[in-house]
């Protein structure tokens, strides 16, 4: 069973007071925990990876920990989620595809269920990769004052046999939202979409 | 006059492998980033004092930000950066005008001493653009391990009116430093130099 081996980690935590628009009452906040561990599939062929998915839980869970901690610790202020992974040029796309269960999962426990699919993007990249991780509702995808993104990236991260993986947690709306759709006030919360 | 903050935000690096080898304790560093409106845009303003102002007031709440951030008292501090990036329709002199009359004292203020100058950067661009924020010793700028640079980057600023400024702190120096020069344990800590 491949270890999860840790280079470095990082937080992003982003404070929004207005766009040019009337500041909000609360600023929004745009969080991110990012971690670069060594790709244990870098350079060659792996056939059964999907082990190491198990491998990653623990790893989940103390991002989705740090990263709430960072927006101030109160799981009932989280409104948004998304998650992603920057695979190094030694890996595979499909390597990033690993982070999906065990990310989500870490998620979900952490806030105390969440019901909605949590977005998400991979690619392939180097050092200094950026990548836009979407965020959307944590109980309803459809929520459209809620679809938004975070970029993200670390300057000296992932080097060829590492790979950079992401979560992202939002305390709210778009700043100045006003595009309609479905409202949060109008989520049923039953089908994790509406 | 103060600030018109748009967006506060701050980055926490902590690297705990480098090429393999534990670094312990893990090297940490943060950058505290303000989005500010600048109030010369556009025009060609003789007396820069307001920015001056600016300037001041941001070196107090960005470096309060960064310690916060390492969660560490501020004469835990060890190193310590400053950086600007003007938007398209402002003056690299703008960016000299926040960072170097008056941002420094606070920072020193709020990190106990601060006896060597604060490393600088700055540079005109668009939204996205990276600011590498160099860093040096903040008691003696020839301690040789703590030589160093933090990249941040806002995706959506500057925009053409708008000033990035960044103040980074650190608790260390490079991860497994090996190039010799003066250590951090031979600080005369006097002249700010060695």
């Amino acid at each position: 069973m491949p270890e999860v081996v840790l280079r470095k980690r990082a937080l992003i935590i982003e404070e929004i007071f207005h766009e040019g628009g009337p500041p909000a009452a609360v600023p929004l906040k745009r969080g991110a925990a990012l971690a670069v561990i060594r790709n244990p599939f870098a350079g060659r062929y792996v056939e059964e990876i999907a082990h190491f998915m198990k491998d990653l839980e623990p790893l989940g869970i103390e991002m989705a920990r740090h990263l709430l901690a960072g927006l101030g610790g109160d799981a009932k202020a989280i409104q948004g989620y998304g998650k992603g992974a920057i695979v190094g040029a030694a890996g595979e796309l499909e390597h990033g595809a690993l982070w999906h269960a065990p990310g989500g999962y870490a998620m979900r426990e952490v806030l105390g269920g969440a019901k909605a699919i949590v977005p998400s993007t991979k690619k392939v990249g180097g050092p200094g990769t950026r990548l836009d991780v979407p965020v959307t509702h944590i109980d309803a995808s459809y929520v459209r004052s809620h679809f938004d993104a975070m970029e993200v990236g670390i300057a000296d991260a992932p080097k060829a046999d590492e790979m950079l993986l992401v979560l992202v947690m939002t305390t709210g709306a778009r700043i100045h939202n006003r595009a309609g759709g479905l409202k949060a006030s109008e989520i049923k919360g039953e089908d994790g979409l509406r | 006059m103060s600030a018109k903050i748009r967006k506060l935000l701050t980055f926490v690096e902590e690297t705990r492998l480098e090429m393999g080898r534990p670094v312990e304790p893990p090297t940490r560093r943060a950058a505290a980033v303000a989005v500010i409106e600048n109030p010369f845009a556009g025009r060609y303003v003789e007396d820069l004092s307001e920015l001056t102002q600016i300037g001041e007031e941001l070196g107090r709440l960005l470096t309060e930000r960064a310690v916060a951030a390492l969660g560490i008292p501020g004469d835990r501090a060890e190193s310590y950066g400053k950086a600007a990036a003007v938007g398209e329709e402002g003056e690299l002199e703008h960016a000299a005008a926040i960072l170097h009359p008056k941002l420094g004292a606070p920072v020193r203020q709020v990190l106990g001493k601060g006896a060597a100058l604060i490393p600088s950067s700055k540079k005109r661009g668009g939204p996205g653009v990276a600011l590498d924020i160099p860093l040096g010793h903040k008691d003696a700028a020839f301690v040789r391990s703590h030589f160093d640079g933090m990249e941040v980057r806002v995706h959506d600023a500057p925009r053409a009116g708008e000033i990035v400024v960044a103040v980074a702190v650190t608790d260390s120096g490079r991860p497994l430093p090996r190039v010799g020069g003066l250590t951090k344990d031979q600080i005369k800590g006097e002249d700010g130099l060695r």
